[in-house]
């Protein structure tokens, strides 16, 4: 039997309700589009389609940064590693909010200040503009990709659970339904319109979040400890639930796994390109900045309610009935839902429907935010500077970035099916290795090594990214492993899931080298500039 | 520039020239700010980081003191988890505490004066 098959099995429950669950999702979509057509209305500069006119508020900025973070990893994928393997699961939710700081202290006020559209207007600053610029779109859209996969991955998971279609014509209708929605909020709505759908998301993100932690410690009458307890007892780990090492303590290979994990989480956000480009949408570096203070604040409030979640779903559901549901726990958290509803009660199925329709509306938000990234950059940095080297109007610049939006979404579709039984959190951790690996060295040696050239930057970029990737292409997430993308072949090698321990130093190690033995002077006056816009602002977009 | 005009709109504002930023680059002021920089996130950086790598190889590799229970079912995995919440939003607020009273007046200074092309 399909995995498919069993999740529809397993919240059979929810069927009758299904006209319900299709409605909110109707409702959320409507909405959705008619934000994006009026944004789309006011969307005539390239300002506007890239950087929303950078007029939005610092609160405004803080809960789309959370919009564009709080993906389907962190509401599926997190409470469902959390509820099969307790407090292993628990470090996702550390260290994708330690990892704020770094984007705090070091990237997000210089960024704003010293870039225009694109990550790679600020790794390009200084240096040769076609080589870098080529570069900083490469990674963008390879990171973008990684992230899309994984939203695509839990969109899968969620629609066969709970629409119970379980043929693949109707997975590819449904997968084919998220990429020509995203396409649409992104392609008309443009910056503007992305943003608006990332606040609204995150509201109901937060709100069903909230709904859930406090119906699930009414029933612990707020007792933490006696939650945990009983998660321990029922999942029949005991103890060792609790404690570190149930998915990560067998072997040493697998406990440098988790440091590897640990190590990607936290350096991973600071390089993500469609979070960084939300900073250029606020006037100033100091908006930013609370921007950010926002986010950590909203961010670091669910991940706390994710302890909820997780251990809830552990101690209130049979953990057979999970991993039947979803082999990787990516069901946990609709499953509570039901579950603390009353699996037999129409309660149940409105809140399974309500938080369902929830983690679709994260999904897609999401997944626009990752499109408008890549073809942003593709656009920006690809088309409007290396092909056309500066020449391309505004209008054909945003022409292109339309037409990407297309082809990304295309590519996303495409790729969707690939990897519905891997959890999703475990996915996004490695686009957050690759982002650590390929953008993070460049970045900060940019911002702030004097010595840092063109070389160096093409070495820092090309280096981690293809290590990161080669890693995980012959790693256990594509083969070798029964949860692998390709379950029946095994050309795996490399013995981790997470590529970050060795990938993050060797993209560093490579800027370092690169510049060490490039032949060309860095150019002084192009740093100056850099270094006193970024700290000051002076000249600013 | 007359004394009395009002400050330059984006559009108008004087974008400065290479010389005039090395010369602002070089300047003591600036060193200043990027010393008041640099002094408290650099540092701060490595704090935060170290103090997260400490508790990921906790995890690892102590996992008998990380399982002790300190009251009820709460271990001390747990607690030290919490406090890494604690200190983010902690470090979060001292930091911008700091941008607001050392950073930004130092800055808007030096970008008043270099925008308004005096």
């Amino acid at each position: 039997m399909s995995p498919v098959q069993q999740s529809v099995l397993a919240a059979g429950e929810a069927s009758e309700h299904r006209p319900l669950i299709i409605s909110l999702f109707a409702v959320f979509v409507v909405a959705t589009l008619v934000i994006t057509v009026w944004a789309g209305r006011q969307t005539k500069s390239a300002a506007d389609f890239y950087a929303g006119g950078r007029q939005f508020t610092a609160f405004q900025n803080g809960l789309a940064v959370s919009g564009d973070y709080m993906s389907a990893a962190s509401f599926l994928g997190i409470a469902g590693a959390i509820a099969l393997f307790g407090y292993d699961g628990f470090l996702y939710s550390i260290g994708f909010l330690v990892a704020w700081l770094v984007a705090l202290l070091l990237v997000a006020e210089p960024l704003r200040n010293s870039g225009r559209y694109t990550m790679g207007d600020v790794l390009a600053y200084r240096m040769r503009q076609r080589p870098v610029r080529t570069a900083a779109g490469t990674s963008t859209i390879v990171v973008s990709i990684f992230y899309l996969l994984a939203q695509m991955a839990g969109a899968g998971v969620l629609v066969s659970l709970l629409l119970g279609i379980t043929s693949d014509a109707g997975k590819i209708a449904i997968v084919a339904l998220v990429g020509v929605l995203m396409i649409v909020y992104v392609s008309i709505g443009g910056m503007k319109g992305t943003t608006w759908v990332q606040m609204v998301k995150a509201v109901l993100l937060i709100s069903g979040t909230i709904l859930i932690t406090f119906l699930v410690l009414l029933k612990f009458n707020f007792n933490i400890s006696d939650l945990l307890g009983t998660a321990a007892e029922r999942s029949g780990k005991g103890d060792a639930f609790l404690e570190p090492g149930l998915q990560y303590g067998a072997t040493g290979t697998t406990k440098l796994d988790f440091l590897s994990l640990g190590i990607a989480l936290v350096l991973g956000t600071a390089g993500l390109p469609h979070i960084l480009i939300r900073f250029y949408t606020v006037p100033t570096a100091k908006a930013a900045r609370k921007s950010v203070n926002w986010a950590i604040g909203i961010i670091g409030g669910f991940y706390l309610m994710t302890i909820a979640l997780g251990f809830g779903a552990a101690a209130l559901i049979d953990p057979k009935e999970i991993t039947d549901s979803n082999p990787s726990g990516n069901t946990a958290a609709p499953l509570l839902a039901l579950h603390i509803g009353g699996v037999d009660s129409a309660w149940g199925a409105v809140l399974l429907a309500t938080i369902s329709a929830v983690a679709f509306a994260t999904i897609l938000a999401v997944v626009a935010g990752l499109t408008l990234a890549s073809s942003s950059s593709f656009a920006h940095d690809i088309y409007a500077n290396v092909i056309r080297k500066g020449k391309a109007t505004e209008k054909e610049e945003m022409k292109a970035a339309r037409w990407s939006t297309v082809f990304i979404g295309i590519v996303s579709i495409a790729l969707g099916a690939l990897a519905r039984d891997l959890n999703v959190a475990g996915l996004v951790a490695l686009a957050f290795a690759v982002a650590a690996s390929a953008n993070l060295p460049t970045i900060l040696y940019s911002l702030f090594w004097k010595r840092f050239t063109t070389q160096g930057a093409l070495w820092s970029i090309y280096g981690g990214l293809i290590v990161a990737v080669g890693l995980v292409l012959f790693s256990p997430v594509v083969s070798g492993d029964p949860k692998a993308m390709f379950p029946g072949v095994d050309f795996h090698w490399f013995p981790l899931k997470n590529p970050g321990i060795i990938s993050i130093p060797f993209g560093f190690f490579m800027g370092w080298l690169g510049t060490m033995l490039s032949k060309e002077e860095p150019d002084t006056g192009k740093y100056a500039e850099l270094e006193v816009r970024s700290l000051t602002g002076t000249g600013a977009h | 520039m007359a004394v009395d005009a009002p400050p330059p709109s984006k559009a108008e504002r004087h974008f400065p020239s290479t010389e005039e930023f090395i010369e602002v680059q070089q300047s003591a002021e600036f060193g200043e700010l990027r010393r008041a920089h640099r002094s408290f996130a650099f540092p701060l950086t490595l704090g935060f980081i170290t103090w997260y790598l400490l508790y990921v190889l906790l995890s690892n590799y102590a996992g008998g003191f990380m399982g002790t229970k300190l009251v009820g079912h709460i271990n001390v995995a747990f607690v030290l988890g919490i406090a890494q919440f604690v200190t983010t939003f902690l470090i979060a607020w001292w930091y911008s505490r700091h941008a607001a009273a050392n950073l930004d007046p130092k800055g808007e200074a030096i970008k008043s004066r270099m925008e308004g092309g005096a």
